[in-house]
């Protein structure tokens, strides 16, 4: 056994690799339950990358056959339908996760200094997966992949001058059909599956060279013993990897619980309407994306048109999503973690929390005129979340950190 | 009513999930069961006999109702089989498209999935919502589907029958649809509980691993090794 780790070792990093990144690699002792979501996005990943290649064995993008061979995986591939529930499951799963995630940078301040890049690359990803999600959706051809297809994509023939055009380059075509289907796919199952894999790697790359933060938000590698290891550091390997094993076994409990009893969950996971076959002559009385597009979706329904241009919406969507990346700089609060916060932020980041699902739950809701009214309410509740940070994070007292991690 | 009082109820109304059903009429409850095998196979008699002529269920094959509802694909050549020629094929309507759409007004839609996109209730209510309407071609419409373009295939089913016993003929119709708009249900609700049970048990061990490994870090023990 040594021997042939030693003839690897003299032609590949394995052993030095595996130090640095597992047995090595010293993690702060005091994780929480919010710590859990970064492995379980990894094993998601793998999860929809492995049940991926066994739907594309069985699937065909073609606009007259894409929908019956959805059903044909279904019904008549052995297993068929368990890798398609692990996929469109999966798929859900998949940012339940990305968002709890996310929300456990917010409470513990992993964005700022010096983890200002992991959290870039991390929202780059959380963007991709947005993508990567929608153009899944339009491959089962069903009536609301159709037409979510249809209503996303014409947003950018709002843009000024260049829409339309842009538009025809984005379908291949002059209306959503079999061209954008074909694109779709090859963009679902090469194009960013492969940037999703490349930039995850460099995601746990940047974490692995800063090291990772905790509860606590206290930089662990200020407090090292005499071999110039962190004291309230573990290795990673065995102690967090029997760790991340049972949390990942206790969320493929919840995970499996819905793939065989409740896959469609109320339509939330499929929506009943997508099990009719796409029809471009009959629009659904009532679009709605899936769930996770859905807070954008409200912010881009709350901002009125101007001169008749959905313009101004369609930017304030993608300002949505972009001022993410502005967090480690419009955060000015002098401590990282929400424990030793003042109370003030810990209300304002409540109100964003609440904000953030209200305008998700509105977006799967028809236009009446209330609607439109709390959607404007909660958008600009979403904004001044983020643009009135650099004051608000250095109002109100903040309690002392502990030089030691605790609990 | 005031504002106020508007934005109590709309988050009264987030409580419940109903933000999904679109039809506004009240559906009864069809209360069927899948696993209830004599209920499928009258279902899967009363859907040949009634619906076929014109509703195909083309994702659908013959050989695969034989095997889950346990008949021999003889008896589901012989009894069931109107359309096809070989058990292997999908249930297919004989019914000319170019017919259908003089006749009807268009072509009956294929109901392989009608039970995960209109759901188990909606059909349920429907077949049994039909009432006279001389205006309408067929004399009769529909309370669910208002102007249906469908006529009341179960008229005679209705007559010969008592309302109960109808009710029931038309709750194995819909439990029969809700087997065909998903027949991999009897396979993944009789496997579910192994599989739980399986992580159930997987996550005591894994847990009590945990436990061991940690002791270090709990008791101080732990050392970075050399």
């Amino acid at each position: 056994m040594n021997n042939k780790q030693s003839w690897i070792d003299q032609r590949f990093p394995l052993t030095k690799v595996f130090n640095e990144h597992l047995a090595e690699y010293y993690t702060p002792r005091n994780f929480n339950i919010w710590y859990f979501f970064g492995g379980l996005a990894i094993l998601m990943l793998g999860m929809q990358l492995l049940t991926g290649i066994f739907l594309t064995m069985n699937y065909k993008p073609d606009a007259e056959y894409a929908f019956a061979s959805v059903e044909y995986i279904m019904r008549d591939v052995e297993w068929g339908w368990f890798i398609r529930y692990l996929h469109s499951t999966g798929a859900s799963a998949f940012f339940i996760i990305i968002y709890l995630h996310m929300m456990r940078a917010l409470l513990y301040g992993s964005y700022k200094g010096p983890r200002e890049l992991i959290w870039i690359l991390g929202m780059v990803l959380y963007i991709l997966l947005l993508a990567e999600a929608f153009f899944g959706y339009v491959l089962p051809w069903g009536q609301m992949s159709f037409w979510g297809a249809q209503v996303i994509i014409s947003l950018f023939g709002s843009v000024p001058v260049i829409g339309p055009d842009l538009l025809v380059w984005i379908l291949g075509d002059y209306a959503v059909g079999d061209a954008t289907l074909n694109r779709f796919f090859s963009l679902h199952v090469v194009v960013l599956p492969l940037i999703l894999v490349v930039l995850v790697f460099l995601h746990i790359v940047a974490l692995h060279t800063v090291g990772s933060n905790n509860p606590d938000g206290i930089e662990i590698k200020k407090v090292k013993d005499k071999d110039g290891i962190p004291k309230d550091g573990i290795p990673f390997h065995p102690y967090f990897t029997v760790k991340d094993a049972m949390g990942a076994v206790a969320f493929l409990w919840i995970f499996c619980a819905v793939v065989f009893y409740a896959p469609a969950l109320n339509g939330y996971f499929l929506e009943a309407p997508n099990f009719i076959e796409a029809n471009p002559l009959k629009t659904p009385e009532h679009i709605a994306p899936l769930w996770y597009l859905t807070p954008y979706y409200s912010v881009l329904r709350a901002i009125p048109p101007l001169f008749g241009s959905q313009f101004p919406g369609v930017l304030a969507m993608f300002a949505a999503l972009l001022v993410f990346f502005f967090l480690p700089w419009l955060d000015r609060s002098p401590v990282k973690s929400i424990r030793y916060r003042s109370p003030i932020y810990k209300w304002i980041l409540g109100v964003f929390v609440v904000s953030f699902i209200m305008l998700g739950w509105l977006g799967v809701q028809p236009v009446t005129p209330l609607y439109v009214l709390l959607a404007r309410i909660f958008t600009t509740l979403y904004f001044a979340f983020f643009l009135l940070m650099p004051w608000y994070s250095t109002l109100g007292k903040t309690k002392e950190v502990p030089e030691r991690v605790t609990g | 009513m005031n504002l106020t009082l508007k934005i109590i109820v709309t988050f009264a109304a987030l409580l419940s999930i109903n933000s999904f059903a679109a039809s506004k009429v009240h559906l009864d409850h069809a209360n069927t069961d899948i696993f209830d095998e004599a209920s499928l196979q009258n279902g899967a008699k009363l859907f040949m006999n009634y619906c076929s002529g014109c509703h195909s269920i083309s994702f659908m094959r013959y050989n695969r109702i034989a095997k889950d509802l346990g008949l021999s694909e003889e008896q589901v050549a012989k009894n069931l089989m109107f359309a096809g020629k070989k058990t292997g094929e999908a249930i297919t309507t004989a019914m000319p498209n170019d017919g259908a759409s003089n006749w009807f007004g268009g072509v009956p839609p294929d109901l392989s999935l009608v039970a995960r996109s209109k759901g188990t209730d909606w059909i349920y209510t429907y077949l049994r919502s039909f009432y006279p309407d001389e205006s309408r071609i067929f004399g009769v419409n529909n309370k669910v589907l208002i102007n249906a373009s469908m006529p009341d295939v179960l008229w005679s089913l209705r007559e010969n029958q008592s309302e109960a016993e109808f009710d029931n003929s038309v709750r194995d119709i819909t439990n029969f649809l809700d087997y065909v708009g998903e027949p991999a249900k009897l396979i993944r609700l009789k496997l579910g509980k192994w599989v739980l049970l399986f992580l159930g048990i997987l996550f005591i061990l894994v847990y009590m691993l945990k436990k061991e490994y940690w002791k270090d870090v709990k008791y101080g023990v732990w050392r970075p090794r050399d």
